[in-house]
């Protein structure tokens, strides 16, 4: 598997390009990754808006000697544009801003960035107020439609803050560092809900997970592996989860990352408890836990059987439930921390449907209902619960598909391409580290702002 | 990381050598799942799975020793050079040992004899073999002549020894399938012991049976799951047949001893078939296993190697375990009723139902093995309780690193002070015994 698809490829070839052009046919470009050590962004940044919220971005990435620009000048090209609109009381209030950023938008890089910064439509003080409600569900729509309307790879995302939160807290840094940097390459038209102050600064913002030791499941191959090697390489230590029959490819991700292989049936009634005992007997703590191990067993429901639907819904819902229950239930013991960061693989199938997937999408949207569920129980001692909800990832998996089918699926997004099993490894180490511990509860879809759901 | 306090070899106190745990891959038959492996890609697969397990990427050892029956000359180094391609720190010396058989038993006890004496505090034993890429070799008239062809000095020399070449200088030496003294295979061997010892067809097959079955209802419970990594394509020993049963097995024709004729009683079914694979025991002194926060399974006691006279038919090929036993447990101040767990390599079933008889046998103790009374029976309910080799296979110095973990995690499951016995038999009249201690 290549960096790019083919197509991709061919596109941003002189003669590829031409053509694409003159047919009205998608122009994708290669996305741009993370990788340790990396700025933020490469150019100029610009921060619209005159709340408190653009004065502190401002602030804080001038003090890292980002070049801050705080209006649209004259032929001046941005890396990423930051919007403030989190002073909007009615809709009326969105025009000015949002017009000086429709000026910004032609000097906009390859592979820029639109973040949003506004208040949460879902916070109880606006339950009841009309016009203000309508403000920041407008903002929501705005930037949605805005990210439909980035080309060049270029993404806009939202962050969205609860009535007591300011943009100093260090879960909306960690959003705002998420968004702009290559971190988020596959995420568009989303938005990072920062609900409270809770979180701390790191001391290394390249290695926001030190010390920690975080469990995953799955860890064997495709985005497994690939979650593994980010936690690694942002400072975690790894206890790799999979199969026994899979122990040869999990000891290979494994002994690159420094971690430790587990082979074990995550379905087994005591699987938490294993893990705890491995956790605590090598590494005295557990931080986190990543469930990814899942499987799939399409069939249109006419035809389903109950092997299929039994051993998928054991795998991708049970086990997760049963073992995030022997966690919480070891909590105060000393090896789960106090901080216990979960995080589960959702779909974009759980939250939109697929057909021949009514096992998968029960499953998947169960995840969303546990990550909900857990929030609050894990939030009251620091810790936090969220999901990641893929979309089109390319793996071995999406290899196999029928090419017509893979291409079509390929190219139903915003971006216009797969995304890589990296991009969902970024979001779900994002929630694992302490600077997040303020976003709880939440799902992030990584699907490149996929035409399907919400 | 050395010790502080004095080494037993620099005048302090031996200290006790443990076993952390181990790896192996699946074992499978010669030229089957494993065709195109050579030892070193077992070898080096086997101890990356190590490592992953228990996470010793670029770590030093101190020392790794394995080996291999069946060895290519170019793999000299085969163990170090399995060594570089893992993930290991390259500082983590390696040496390779050969002793038939008992290579794996030898590998294993030497490196806890190191970490005894705090020569080492940790370090690997394992061992590898392969039928399917088993060396072949020019024969020694072709080597003869090549050894000429280089030292000849002129280009005249050069012609007059290449004339000599013929057609039957080219036929490839394949390694001794028999013993070098006797001319007799080892099947042939056992076949003339397990009729020595009037060990009946029926006997054999039944520890065939409750080999299998053993193994497969311990890869039933999971018993494996943190012992093995899966290899090309086998997650589990495909020499091992789940459901085997008397009848089956007494439907095999004879394999060995033929000349016995009606008496003959050895099959394929109970004997083990030739096999690829590899296997690997980690050892730690104490110290070094609490630094690195990984429990103990079991202490690596002692081992004892003895020799027989096969060669003069005084005793029988595989005997040697029933020397070293007694000498082993006579050291510890043990007898078999002391044992848990007794792990009898089943080269064949009749090596371990002529042990077992030879043990108990007051004339072979008192005439043979010079005691006064018979060392006593082994419990069979505490035989070879997870399977062995018939099951398994016997990748020769494999079989050694497998028993030595399996039985350490029986031990530590069974709990502290429990005691296993293993037993292997070994080509050219040896065989190797250890004890090991659960913790």
């Amino acid at each position: 598997m290549s960096q790019t698809d083919g197509y991709t490829r061919f596109v941003n070839q002189p003669f590829g390009k031409k053509i694409a052009k003159t047919a009205g046919l998608p122009q994708p470009v290669p996305l741009r990754r993370h990788t340790q050590g990396d700025p933020l962004v490469t150019g100029p940044v610009l921060v619209l808006g005159s709340s408190a919220a653009a004065e502190s971005v401002a602030k804080q990435l001038w003090k890292e000697e980002y070049d801050v620009r705080r209006d649209v000048g004259l032929k001046q090209n941005f890396a990423a544009v930051v919007v403030a609109l989190d002073g909007v009381q009615h809709p009326q209030d969105l025009s000015d801003t949002v017009l000086e950023l429709g000026q910004a938008l032609r000097q906009l890089d390859s592979n820029g960035r639109i973040v949003t910064i506004f208040r949460d439509p879902n916070a109880a003080s606006v339950t009841n107020d009309a016009t203000a409600l309508a403000a920041r569900r407008g903002v929501e729509g705005f930037t949605r439609s805005l990210a439909k309307e980035m080309r060049r790879g270029a993404t806009a995302n939202g962050i969205v803050l609860g009535d007591d939160v300011e943009m100093t807290a260090a879960s909306a840094q960690s959003a705002l560092r998420f968004f702009l940097s290559g971190r988020s390459a596959y995420v568009a038209g989303q938005f990072l809900t920062v609900s409270s102050s809770a979180g701390e600064v790191p001391a290394n913002w390249d290695a926001p997970l030190a010390d920690k030791v975080i469990v995953v499941t799955g860890a064997a191959r495709g985005i497994g592996a690939a979650i593994s090697e980010v936690l690694a390489r942002d400072g975690a230590t790894v206890i790799g989860v999979d199969m026994p029959s899979a122990g040869d490819a999990l000891s290979d991700v494994m002994n690159r990352v420094g971690g430790i292989a587990v082979q074990m049936d995550i379905t087994a009634e005591d699987a938490g408890d294993q893990l705890l005992q491995k956790a605590g007997e090598r590494f005295g703590r557990l931080d986190g836990i990543v469930h990814n191990a899942g499987i799939t067993r399409d069939k249109l429901l006419a035809n389903m059987d109950d092997s299929r639907w039994d051993s998928l819904i054991a795998v991708n819902i049970t086990a997760p439930l049963r073992i995030n229950e022997q966690l919480l239930q070891a909590r105060g013991d000393g090896i789960v921390a106090d901080s216990l960061r979960i995080t589960s693989l959702s779909s974009t199938s759980g939250i939109a449907g697929n057909r021949g997937q009514t096992n998968y999408a029960a499953a998947k949207a169960g995840i969303i209902g546990m990550t909900q569920a857990y929030a609050e129980l894990l939030g009251e001692s620091g810790g936090s619960i969220n999901a990641v909800a893929p979309g089109f990832i390319e793996t071995a998996m999406t290899d196999a598909m029928p090419t017509a089918t893979r291409e079509v699926a390929r190219r139903m997004n915003s971006l216009q391409q797969g995304g890589r099993p990296v991009d969902v490894a970024e979001a779900i180490a994002l929630f694992h580290a302490d600077a997040s511990a303020g976003i709880n509860g939440t799902t992030l879809r990584v699907c490149g702002q996929s035409m399907v759901g919400q | 990381m050395t010790s502080t306090s004095n080494a037993a070899i620099a005048g302090g106190s031996l200290r006790p050598a443990v076993v952390l745990g181990g790896n192996r891959i699946p074992f499978a038959r010669a030229h089957g799942a494993y065709t195109g492996a050579s030892n070193q890609d077992m070898l080096t697969s086997t101890l990356e799975g190590l490592i992953a397990r228990f996470g010793l990427q670029g770590e030093q050892l101190g020392e790794v020793v394995a080996g291999a029956v069946m060895k290519h000359s170019a793999d000299f180094n085969l163990t170090r050079e399995s060594v570089l391609g893992t993930s290991l720190a390259a500082h983590t010396p390696a040496h390779d040992v050969q002793t038939a058989c008992a290579t794996g038993i030898e590998t294993v006890g030497g490196v806890a004899n190191k970490i005894r004496l705090g020569q080492i505090d940790s370090g690997i034993g394992g061992g590898v073999d392969t039928i399917s890429d088993a060396p072949l070799a020019f024969n020694s008239d072709a080597r003869e002549l090549f050894m000429q062809l280089n030292r000849a000095r002129t280009t005249q020399d050069k012609i007059k020894v290449a004339m000599k070449l013929r057609p039957k200088h080219f036929a490839p030496l394949a390694p001794q399938a028999g013993e070098v003294r006797t001319g007799l295979s080892m099947g042939e061997h056992q076949a003339l012991t397990t009729h020595d010892w009037g060990v009946t067809r029926q006997e054999q097959d039944e520890i065939a049976m409750n080999s299998h079955n053993n193994m497969a209802a311990a890869y039933e419970e999971g018993f494996f799951n943190d012992l093995m990594t899966p290899f090309r394509g086998l997650d589990r020993d495909n020499n091992m047949r789940p459901g085997s049963d008397l009848e089956s097995l007494g439907k095999l024709r004879i394999a060995f001893g033929k000349q016995l004729g009606e008496e003959a009683t050895m099959t394929a079914g109970n004997s083990t078939p030739m096999t690829d694979g590899a296997a690997a025991a980690l050892l730690s002194s104490e110290e070094w296993a609490e630094t690195n926060n990984l429990p103990i399974l079991a202490e690596f006691m002692d081992f004892e190697v003895a020799a027989v006279d096969f060669v003069n038919g005084e005793d029988g090929l595989l005997m040697a375990p029933t020397y070293a036993i007694p000498r082993i447990l006579d050291r510890h101040g043990l007898g078999l009723d002391d044992i848990d767990f007794f792990e009898i390599h089943e080269a064949f079933a009749g090596t371990v139902a002529a042990t077992m008889k030879a043990l108990a046998d007051e004339d072979y103790n008192k005439n043979v093995l010079g005691r006064d009374k018979a060392l006593g029976q082994i419990d069979p309910t505490k035989l070879n309780v997870k399977g062995s080799s018939l099951a398994a296979g016997h990748p020769f110095a494999a079989t050694g690193p497998r028993i030595v973990a399996s039985l350490s995690k029986m031990l530590h499951e069974k709990g502290p002070d429990s005691l296993g016995l293993i037993s292997v038999c070994a080509a050219g009249g040896q065989g190797a015994v250890a004890l090991l201690r659960g913790r």
